[in-house]
């Protein structure tokens, strides 16, 4: 494919196969497609499942009614700290899938697992059997948990975006098109071998495909034929930073929380619902939040530079030229007293350059969404 | 592409051609721009600055990274081309005709002492993994 491949936490993986700009446009426009093989999927079956789950997450599984639903969710410390962002399907009562970033994809199962032996072990008397996995054959009382995690290394996933996406994939794989029509945004469906989600990390329409490794060659050689693009890393970061798509490990990590890193919004405070992580979340009200950036004069945004404003210092933390817009934009962490509409002054090697704050996203669906 | 022979190089991926007045024009290589890919902004040095060998004194960023240019000897520097300030992607598309910024070079023999096109290459192959 003529790629230019880059080490990403020990996976070789295509930064750019042509120009990275043109790659971009093209998600944008037409459609493209991804290997990201790295993300790992985790299945979590068993009895009480959810219940699991709505105490793991900081988002709330209690919310996904339709099978193969999905919803994007922090996973927390208890002290609030963001361990992983990730998304989970709720596929049947038995069965929820969950996809977790390549970099932390071991160090958040070991965390399920940990979670899964206290929460079954603090169930009340009563509640029956505490058991991970049970090998026996004899029948567990009613609600008692007996949950199975497990990953799949060896799933490999294909993401296939842009506005033409689900039509190229529907060309190649006339299977699947019954079973995934009607899949709503966020919603996925298993149809044997291929697991086919409508999701994705660019802001356009498209499917996220997993399917055993050793199928992908030929699907991905397929969709190469009926005309969909490879696109590297570097696009899929513009295409994710347009969209307003938090990366982890630049626009969180363990030492934030997620009110502080625009995701106030996948965090449920108000109800009754316990979770890990949330009595940290009360009880420290955020200082800082995530806006959006627009660079005003001439340069490129780039992540750690310091966002120096009337209310304090922050710091971007990603930043980029935004093809869409042909500016450079960022998300920055700065003083929550900042508002839209502000301009604020990023320290880019000797000088003070001026930049717009800015609601995000700031591109999706071809289009651009910041006027300034 | 390969490396024109009738330039100069830097180690630091700058390539030097002498002009007929003695100044002498300075760029950055294929092998650059392509690692470096997109460009999307270049920030040339003060007409008038006077650089020493191998100071800092340009810029040039792509999509992905930001990269610093160095300059090639001592001297000063006599002209920028502002026509890559609304047209970075000139450097992707012809990176040797691409200039940058010109300088009058303190010693001449400062110039013909720089890498060959053939010295040069070994430099980008021994870089290679």
């Amino acid at each position: 494919m003529g790629a230019k491949m880059v080490d990403f936490g020990g996976w070789d993986m295509p930064v750019n196969y042509g120009s990275q700009i043109d790659e971009h446009h093209k998600v944008r426009n037409d459609c493209g497609m991804f290997d990201v093989s790295h993300m790992r999927v985790v299945d979590i079956k068993g009895s009480g499942v959810r219940g699991f789950l709505r105490h793991l997450l900081a988002n709330d599984v209690g919310k996904l009614a339709l099978p193969g639903k999905a919803l994007y969710s922090c996973m927390l410390l208890e002290n609030g700290g963001v361990i992983d962002d990730l998304i989970v399907y709720f596929m049947n009562e038995e069965w929820f899938r969950i996809v977790v970033n390549a970099g932390t994809a071991d160090k958040d199962i070991a965390w399920m697992k940990k979670q899964a032996a206290e929460f079954t072990r603090h169930l009340p008397v009563g509640d029956a059997a505490v058991a991970l996995s049970p090998a026996s054959g004899g029948k567990l009382d009613r609600g008692a948990p007996q949950l199975e995690i497990k990953d799949h290394p060896e799933f490999a996933m294909i993401a296939v975006q842009g506005p033409n996406a689900r039509a190229k994939v529907w060309q190649v794989l006339h299977d699947t098109k019954a079973r995934t029509e009607a899949l709503q945004v966020f919603q996925a469906t298993d149809c044997g071998g291929y697991f086919i989600a409508r999701t994705g990390y660019t802001g356009e329409d498209g499917f996220e495909i997993m399917l055993p490794a050793a199928q992908a060659e030929s699907l991905w050689h397929a969709l190469a034929k009926a005309g969909v693009k490879p696109i590297g890393l570097g696009a899929r970061d513009t295409l994710r930073l347009e969209a307003g798509m938090n990366l982890y490990g630049q626009d969180m990590n363990e030492s934030v929380n997620p009110l502080e890193s625009g995701l106030a919004w996948t965090v449920d405070l108000n109800s009754e619902r316990d979770f890990t992580g949330k009595a940290a979340l009360l009880a420290n009200p955020p200082k800082r939040k995530l806006v959006g950036l627009v660079l005003l004069d001439r340069g490129v945004l780039r992540g750690h530079q310091e966002v120096h404003c009337a209310h304090g210092t922050g710091e971007i933390t990603s930043g980029s030229f935004s093809p869409t817009l042909e500016k450079s934009i960022a998300l920055a962490r700065v003083p929550t007293g900042v508002q839209t509409g502000e301009t604020v002054q990023v320290a880019i090697r000797d000088k003070m350059l001026a930049a717009k704050v800015v609601k995000y996203p700031f591109a999706r669906h071809g289009k651009g969404l910041v006027s300034l | 592409m390969s490396n024109p022979s009738n330039l100069k190089y830097t180690a630091s991926h700058e390539w030097i051609r002498s002009e007929a007045d003695g100044t002498i024009s300075i760029g950055i290589t294929q092998h650059a721009q392509e690692a470096l890919g997109d460009m999307v902004f270049v920030e040339t040095p003060a007409v008038g600055r006077k650089l020493k060998a191998k100071e800092e004194c340009a810029v040039v960023e792509s999509v992905k990274a930001a990269a610093d240019v160095y300059a090639p000897v001592a001297g000063e520097v006599v002209a920028v081309n502002s026509e890559l300030d609304n047209a970075p992607e000139a450097i992707n598309a012809d990176p040797y005709a691409a200039w940058m910024f010109r300088m009058k070079p303190d010693n001449a023999a400062d110039v013909a002492a720089l890498l060959d096109a053939a010295a040069y290459q070994a430099v980008v192959d021994s870089e290679a993994h």
